[in-house]
């Protein structure tokens, strides 16, 4: 199984170092090839589990009620400016 | 017999006859000899418990005055939570999570953070950020993972139980690897609200106590529906404490011939099956049954499993929590945080996940791992035909030396090769005690049950528990 590192951590939003560039690769190889077993299996008729609960769209009352959580969010927040979440400027002029 | 040695329910009514300053300070003596040792619990100060308004009078309640340790990736409010991360570093919560709230609405005391791998990724207690948990019968084993840290804070008496996360085995297996009992219960049981996400479709929050009186006391006060939890199950919640009961008479439980296989370790086999001799001399039926797509199941959920915590982590990103690395461009920022703020387990599993969700890879990886869990799913329903529980042991072999399979990842993922089903399934499972190696480490049963079973799973287990006897060996500390 081959798959470009770099592009998989790039899609992720990590940066890896050379040594565990040459790692990783060689870990997710092997990883990737113990799941091949998967191949084998005939699912032709089966259908997917994404949850095993029989419960589908749970939905709440669309109803306003009082959340007064901003504040403590905020002061979680590494950078911030009054009310807003401060980021490292995302649009070149 | 000293407080710290007492279980939950005995520890309650010691605090009800005796007072908690009594109960406090023989667990602080005791946290403070051990835990520079063991490393099972995080952050803890002992300033922190004197006099401060977090101890001064529990509630009244009726877990009225017990101290409970919680694992580092459910939130509790006001106090640092951080999935044994650097990329949660600092981070402080709003909030208590919802088994907190209760918890506390019994009366119970947060009483210290326990250790973990970092965000649940191991079985091993070794990808922890604060370094590794050791194993309380063998300092150079490890306790499992990942909520070793709270198996081995109850084991060595730190505290008298412990909430555990549970996404692939991460309480089972280190209750085994401990000697103390651990619940998982059936997927929607538990409301995850406050717990921080790894695996969506399979996370669950469960105790881990010294016995199963213990267990089920705090199950009675964990489960039950929460709205904030839209995976949260409506079912009425029974009286578990109403299912400690010696009876097993006419019980149906099956072996899986497939758990007992290549790679388990002989010693974990006999006293797996002597185990079962009990049950079937107390009056339960003993059938060997299949579950046939079991040799399947470690690769589905490291696919699955890793596809959803790459899509969970993605929230770290040192905009809204956590630490952030200071960089020029957004992304590059994203990408320095991530890259200091992971450990070496964290970044193998997203980028795993990331790559059997991308585009080109989803239908070969995911969706065909989403199929197999299916036919997995299909192997449980098939078995509850004929069973009403089934037996095996929690994990191929005893406690590992710390170091042994930390480098090679596929090794350390097949050691959760017998708890990885119950979750893919979403049934209830429990590891209980049953007996030891000739070199003094525990070994662990595990009892699946039926979704919804919990009550079964706690009376085969309490029916085998008072019969063997063994809750009383204390690990030589």
């Amino acid at each position: 199984m081959s798959f470009e590192i770099e592009k998989v951590a790039e899609l992720a939003r990590i940066r890896l170092t050379p040594d565990e560039k040459n790692k990783l690769q060689s870990d997710l190889g092997a990883i990737l090839g113990y799941v091949e077993k998967l191949k084998s299996v005939d699912t032709s008729q089966v259908s997917e589990t994404s949850h095993v609960m029989d419960l589908t769209n749970v939905f709440r009352e669309d109803k306003v009620l009082p959340s007064d959580v901003s504040a403590a969010v905020l002061r979680a927040a590494p950078d911030r400016d009054g009310k807003f979440f401060r980021v490292p400027k995302t649009v070149e002029r | 017999m000293k407080p710290y040695e007492l279980t939950l329910r005995e520890s309650r009514d010691f605090a009800a006859a005796e007072g908690f300053d009594a109960l406090r300070s023989s667990l602080l003596e005791r946290i403070e000899t051990l835990n520079p040792k063991l490393n099972a619990l995080v952050r803890f100060k002992r300033e922190d418990w004197t006099g401060s308004p977090r101890l001064a009078s529990p509630a009244g309640g009726e877990l009225a005055g017990v101290p409970i340790a919680i694992k580092d990736n459910i939130c509790v409010k006001g106090l640092e939570t951080a999935c044994a991360s650097k990329i949660l570093k600092g981070h402080v919560p709003p909030y208590d999570a919802a088994v907190i709230e209760k918890l506390k609405g019994a009366g119970a005391v947060v009483f210290g953070q326990c250790n973990m791998d970092e965000f649940a990724f191991g079985s091993s207690c070794e990808t922890s950020a604060f370094g590794p948990v050791r194993n309380p019968w063998d300092l150079e084993r490890v306790p499992g993972g990942s909520s070793g840290g709270s198996a081995a804070a109850v084991a060595a008496g730190l505290v008298p139980a412990a909430l555990g996360s549970d996404t692939g085995g991460s309480i089972r297996q280190p209750a085994a690897f401990c000697g103390v009992v651990g619940l998982k219960p059936t997927y929607g049981r538990v409301s995850r609200y406050g717990l921080i996400a790894f695996g969506s479709s399979f996370d669950q929050i469960g105790p881990i106590t010294k016995n199963v009186e213990d267990a089920a006391l705090l199950m009675k006060f964990l489960a039950g529906h929460d709205a904030r939890d839209s995976t949260s199950a409506p079912e009425e919640v029974p009286d578990y404490t109403k299912s400690l009961r010696r009876d097993v008479k006419g019980l149906r439980i099956g072996l899986p011939e497939e758990y007992f296989g290549a790679g388990l370790d002989p010693e974990v086999e006999k006293s797996v099956r002597e185990a079962a001799d009990v049950y079937r001399r107390l009056g339960a039926e003993i059938k060997t049954i299949k579950l046939p797509h079991t040799p399947y199941a470690v690769a589905v959920y490291y696919i699955v499993a890793v596809a959803e915590a790459s899509s969970n982590l993605g929230r770290f990103d040192g905009v809204r929590f956590g630490s952030r690395i200071a960089a020029d461009s957004l992304k590059e920022m994203y990408e320095k945080t991530r890259e200091e703020g992971f450990g070496a387990e964290a970044k193998r599993r997203i980028l795993l996940g990331t790559f059997v969700l991308s585009a080109g890879y989803y239908d070969a990886y995911y969706r065909q791992g989403q199929k197999v869990r299916t036919l997995i799913r299909q192997d449980f329903q098939k078995a509850w035909e004929s069973v009403d529980v089934l037996l095996s042991p929690t994990a191929p072999t005893p406690a590992f030396k710390i170091g042994e399979k930390l480098s090679d990842p596929l090794a350390m993922y097949l050691s959760d090769i017998m708890t990885i089903p119950a979750n893919l399934a979403g049934v209830p499972a429990l590891s209980l005690p049953c007996g030891f190696t000739r070199s003094g480490l525990p070994l662990g049963l595990q009892l699946m049950g039926r979704p919804f079973d919990e009550e079964t799973l706690i009376r085969a287990a309490y029916t085998l528990e008072q019969e063997i006897g063994i809750t009383g060996r204390k690990p030589p500390l």
